[in-house]
Order: structure tokens, then C-alpha cells, then sequence
């Protein structure tokens, strides 16, 4: 799997906001490069930048307050990010997909599904409209809601959480997309119903073969589903590696810290769970610094004052750390 | 744990809690939506019971209802040998000290407008327990046994981080020095690196103190972790209640398998192995459950009986409960 060719290359994209109490960083600087047909995951806590990220690269950001600073996103031989409103339309929800969190709120409640389903084929493939709702009933089928076909004039009220965001999935892969984002697809579910899901996207992404972006604050799901997983801290990319050798041999203390933090669902239970101390950086302080300094067990003067390097450390593995993981050496 | 000598703080017995659906200017009432159908069990003084179900199975329900903050339908809590239920109001709210809640959601359960003293305060001055400085000196100690500054009465619940938020909730329900809590969901909204805190810390406070909790929780492996019992419930019943341990080494209730193998472990090399069972469908509505065993419409194993009659609620080995017809 390494010596594939990306198909969306992302380098230093940053990203913050004005607001009323200052700037806040919320993305500081993050690259990295999708390959095709690869599962990318990225994990990290609620404020760790990983949706912002992934929104400016299509500008789904209101801007104002929201402003891309720097940042290129090579996405087929053009930048995402120099690109006008009118020309990224034609890549969203086209060639490139996205699945929102809440399917509550990401479908219109006055459309039918069938409608909602149908409108990006006929906007991107040109479809006409008979083509485009026999189009919509397979991929209704696709992603396995039963009677697909008698249930397009039904509206999104009549539908449950689950198949809510299976009418989603279907949206975004209407187009044939050769990117999907998937921003906490599972997150609003419960486990039995994200089993279901977390197995229809297994299955589809063996037939149609897009590469995908999987946003989670979740490490099991990501451990399932990814090929490769990137974490996030702060508005930065902490640590990046396949998805065994991250979870077998985590190189950043806060990655090691976040994997020891889960209690087990099998074998030894725990007396006490390990706790990472402290809160969350807070993110209107300019990033001057490494994000986890301040909680971190092995922060040194060092790791107050400069921000590290994002540097190789061992085969398909990068870590943003000032503290060498093997030799115990502060660089 | 000394299990001979466990004695039982709370009794619940066929607990049920139906809301009334109602319809036309009369209000006349056409159905009900079976939030707790029937539950029964025991929470022993000092243990954890941990109450795990997915969204709309009643486990928060559940547990309002216990504490009668609903009036429920039909059954009994008995709470140190007291019914609860057939209290009058002036002597619930004498019992009210010692049974506490930890809500879910930090930002929606303390009141914006007040400061983090007087939320923890608030109990006190209701039930009239410490006056004066000794009530001052008492909200700075709770605060200390939460693990946040002595400094922190005077400012307000915006100020603080989710995590920070739901310790003054833990330090209001630990006010008037309680013998029973219950933890609905406390965790839920935290982020991943801040739950482990306040797991450790409501652990280090039953400790302390010799709390017992009723632990709400989705999250499995979390509630593995803190219970020392589990109860599974699924459309307002319960399904399975065993020992943590064997709960999980040997779960019997088909749904109890199927929750736990929906689980995502955190070990990408197990999990590539793993065959998961997948159940179909939804859950189905409380205001309209199936005939028979709730659980039959999703059931894998079920068979032609499990249709028809509702199963019976059987013990299998000492603690270990469930109630299924496939389980022998």
C-alpha cells in the first residue's frame, strides 16, 4: 500500500476565526496526502481542528468569521483552495462526498428523499430526471434500505436515526465520488445500528473503491476501519502512522496517553484508569508551542517555547514531538 | 466485597413508568409509550450496579423514576426498608439527602445565572443542613473533593470547561453527604481524555465516603470498567443482570451478544479477525413493542414461541439472570 499515487494532496493548510473575544487557531498548519482507495483515519478530541480541517478544504466554512491563511489542497492538477464558489460547486457532492454527523439536521425536512437523492445527479452528471430516480432506488438498495424504490416520495421525518444517515451515505456517493469525507458518520448512533453502518461502508468501499476520510473522536472504530490514522491536538497533526503500527507502538505521549485512557472491553480489568491531567489548549493563544506541553508527563523547557517538528521516526510513521519515543532523548 | 454480609439499600419491583399518549380536545388517552416496562432488581450498599441499553431502551427513565422525580405507574421502590411511593410528599423530601443524581449534561444542569457556590450551596440551604460560615467552609471542602480550586465559588458555570462543569455537579450531589447516587450518563458528554478524570474521581469518592451508585451508562466498556453488576436493558426491560465478569465472559441473552460484539475494540488486529453479529433493523417503538419477547423482531436465534409468550425472567446460576426461552 505504499507506493500508491495520492489523489489529494494537502500541504499547511491553517485556519481560524475572528471572533469578539480574538483570533482563534483553530488549524495550524496541517499536510498530509491521501492515496487512492485508502482509508485515512483522523482522530481527536471535540476542538482538535480535524472537521475544520476537512470543511476549508472545500470552503464549507462561513467566511467571515472563518479565513483559510495559508494552505494548498492539490485535489486531480488543481489547488481547492484557489478555487472560486462557482468551480468548488462543481466538486462537492461531486467528485468529492461528504457524510455530515447529524442526519438529523443535514437532510432538508421538506424534501422528499427521493428529491435530495436525485438533485446532485442531475446538478453533476447531467441526468435527466426519469434516469436520475431510477438512479436514486439503486443506491437506496446500495446502502440497504429496504422497498428502496416505494420509499423516494417519503420524507426524512419518516425515516429513523440509522436510516437517516444511510440516506446520507447514499447521497454522497451518488455522483461516484473518487473522495469521501465522512465527518463522525456514527457518532449520533448507538452501537448496534453504527455496527450496521460501519459494515455497509466496509462493503462499499470494496465495490467502488473511493478513497475516504473518516473524522472520529473514536479509536475502536478508527482500529477497525482505517488504513492509515492521522492525530489530532490542537489544530495540529500530532502523530501519523498505519493503522497497526499506531496502535502497537504510539510514539506521542499524548497518542500513548489516549490509548491508555480506554478501559477494556475484554481480558484484565483495570484497578484505575489512567487520566491525562489538565484541560484542552485553548485555542485563542497564537501556537507557538507545542499543544500538549502542558499536560504532557515528558515536556521539557524545550517543548514551552517551540512548536516540533513534524519528522519521520521509523517506517510510514511521522510524530510532531520534541522527545525522541525510542532513545528517551530530548532533542 | 464481602458477599455474605451484603444488605440491600434499594429495592425495585416491578417497576413501571408508561406515558400516556392522548388525543382530541378531551385529551382522551390512545395508547402509552412503554418506557419502563416492569424492571426488578437489587442495588446492594457499596456496590456500583451499572444500567447499560441503547437510546430509548429507559434506562434514564429509569432512573427518574426510582428517585420519583416521575411518578411512576405501577410497582415499588424500597429504599433502606422504606417505600417510597406510599410516602407522603413532606417525607420524600426528608429521604431526599440521601438519594442524589448526577445529570447528564453539564451545561443544561447548573443554572447559568448562579455561582458555583451557591449551586453547591442550594441543597443545603433547602434542606437547612450548615449555616453560615460552616456552609461556606463545607462548599469550599466539596469543591477540594472534586478536585478543583477552593478559589472557584464565586465565579460562574461559563467559566469552566465540560469536565470541570460536571465535577461542581458531583460536588452539589455530594452536598448533603448522600448514601445512593445515581449517574445518569455522567460521561457521555465528555471528551475522551477528560472521562477517565471523572471516572477515577466518582470511584475515589465511593471510596471515600462508602457511595452507592447506579451507574447509566451506553458506553460498555466504561461501565465494565466501573460496575461491579450489570443490568441490559432493551425497550423498557431488563434482559440480562449478572456479575460484571461473567456478564461479559459469557454473556446469554442474544441481545446482550450482539451489544457487546457491536462494540469496536481498540486493537486494529483483533478487530480485522473479529466476526461481528450484526442485528437487523431498528429498535422498534415503546408505544407499540412486539407481542411475546420484546427483543424477537431483531433476535438472530428466535423461534416460533418467542413470538408468542413473553419470557420469564429466570435465574440461571447464582447472580446471573436473564430472561430469554433460548437460554437453558
Amino acid at each position: 500500500m505504499t507506493t500508491q499515487s495520492s489523489i489529494l494532496q494537502v500541504e499547511n493548510i491553517a485556519t481560524r476565526f475572528r471572533t469578539q473575544d480574538g483570533l482563534v487557531h483553530a488549524v495550524n498548519g496541517i499536510s498530509f496526502d491521501l492515496k487512492k482507495g485508502e482509508l485515512l483515519g483522523v482522530v481527536g478530541e471535540s476542538g482538535s481542528g480535524k472537521s475544520v480541517t476537512m470543511m476549508s478544504l472545500l470552503k464549507l466554512l462561513p467566511m467571515p468569521p472563518a479565513e483559510i491563511v495559508s494552505g494548498t489542497a492539490k485535489f486531480e492538477d488543481q489547488d481547492l483552495i484557489q478555487l472560486d464558489t462557482n468551480q468548488l460547486r462543481k466538486i462537492r457532492g461531486g467528485k468529492i462526498g461528504f457524510i455530515f454527523q447529524d442526519p438529523m439536521t443535514s437532510l432538508n425536512p421538506v424534501l422528499t428523499i427521493g428529491y435530495q437523492l436525485a438533485e446532485p445527479m442531475r446538478e453533476h452528471l447531467g441526468l435527466s430526471h426519469g434516469e436520475a430516480r431510477k438512479r436514486s432506488g439503486e443506491l437506496l438498495d446500495l446502502v440497504g434500505i429496504p422497498m428502496a424504490e416505494s420509499r423516494l416520495n417519503d420524507y426524512p421525518h419518516q425515516f429513523s436515526g440509522g436510516m437517516r444517515q444511510r440516506v446520507m451515505i447514499a447521497i454522497a456517493l451518488a455522483c461516484d465520488p473518487k473522495v469521501l469525507i465522512a465527518d463522525e458518520p456514527t457518532t449520533a448512533l448507538d452501537v448496534t445500528i453504527q455496527a450496521q453502518i460501519l459494515d455497509i461502508i466496509k462493503r462499499l468501499r470494496k465495490e467502488l473503491g473511493m478513497a475516504i476520510i473518516w473524522i472520529t473522536h473514536d479509536l475502536g472504530v478508527v482500529a477497525g476501519m482505517a488504513d492509515r490514522v492521522a492525530v489530532m491536538y490542537g489544530g495540529f497533526i500530532v502523530e501519523e502512522a498505519t493503522v497497526n503500527e499506531l496502535y502497537a507502538n504510539p510514539k506521542h505521549p499524548y497518542t500513548q496517553a489516549l490509548l491508555k485512557t480506554l478501559p477494556n472491553l475484554e481480558g484484565e480489568r483495570e484497578d484505575r484508569l489512567e487520566s491525562i491531567i489538565g484541560q484542552p489548549p485553548d485555542l485563542h493563544q497564537k501556537p507557538l508551542s507545542c499543544p500538549f506541553a502542558p499536560r504532557c508527563s515528558k515536556a521539557f523547557e524545550r517543548c514551552l517555547n517551540e512548536n516540533p517538528n513534524f519528522i519521520s521516526r521509523g517506517k510510514n510513521h511521522k510524530v510532531a514531538c520534541w522527545w525522541n519515543p525510542d532513545s528517551g532523548e530530548k532533542v | 466485597m464481602i458477599s455474605e454480609e451484603r444488605s440491600i439499600l434499594l429495592k425495585v419491583e416491578g417497576l413501571t413508568k408508561h406515558f400516556p399518549i392522548t388525543k382530541g380536545i378531551f385529551r382522551k388517552q390512545v395508547g402509552a409509550v412503554k418506557a419502563v416496562d416492569g424492571i426488578s432488581f437489587d442495588i446492594f450498599k457499596g456496590e456500583t450496579l451499572g444500567l447499560v441499553g441503547e437510546s430509548g431502551c429507559g434506562k434514564s427513565t429509569a432512573g427518574r423514576v426510582i428517585l420519583q422525580l416521575y411518578p411512576a405507574s405501577k410497582g415499588k421502590v424500597t429504599f433502606k426498608g422504606r417505600d417510597l411511593m406510599s410516602l407522603s410528599k413532606e417525607n420524600l423530601r426528608k429521604q431526599r439527602p440521601h438519594m442524589q443524581m448526577i445529570f447528564q449534561d453539564p451545561q443544561d444542569s447548573l443554572n447559568p445565572r448562579m455561582t458555583v457556590g451557591s449551586i453547591i450551596s442550594e441543597p443545603m440551604i433547602e434542606h437547612a443542613k450548615f449555616k453560615g460560615r460552616d456552609r461556606r467552609e463545607r462548599v469550599e471542602q466539596l469543591l477540594e473533593s472534586v478536585g478543583m480550586n477552593r478559589e472557584f465559588t464565586n465565579r460562574y458555570p461559563h467559566e469552566f470547561s465540560g469536565g470541570q462543569r460536571q465535577r461542581i455537579g458531583i460536588a452539589r450531589a455530594l452536598a448533603l453527604s448522600p448514601e445512593f447516587i445515581i449517574c445518569d450518563e455522567p460521561i457521555a458528554a465528555l471528551d475522551v481524555s477528560i472521562q477517565a478524570q471523572v471516572v477515577n474521581l466518582l470511584e475515589d469518592l465511593q471510596e471515600e465516603y462508602g457511595l452507592t451508585y447506579l451507574f447509566i451508562s451506553h458506553d460498555l466498556s466504561m461501565i465494565r470498567h466501573i460496575a461491579d453488576r450489570v443490568a441490559v436493558m432493551y425497550l423498557g426491560k431488563i434482559v440480562e443482570l449478572a456479575n460484571s465478569e461473567s456478564l461479559y465472559s459469557s454473556p446469554l441473552h442474544p441481545y446482550t451478544q450482539a451489544l457487546l460484539s457491536a462494540v469496536p475494540s481498540h486493537d486494529p488486529k483483533k478487530e480485522k479477525k473479529r466476526e461481528r453479529m450484526i442485528l437487523v433493523g431498528d429498535v422498534p417503538s415503546p408505544a407499540n413493542p412486539p407481542s411475546g419477547c420484546n427483543f424477537n423482531t431483531r433476535c438472530p436465534r428466535a423461534e416460533k414461541r418467542c413470538s408468542i409468550d413473553p419470557p420469564e425472567w429466570r435465574q440461571i446460576s447464582p447472580g446471573h439472570q436473564v430472561a430469554c426461552h433460548l437460554v437453558q
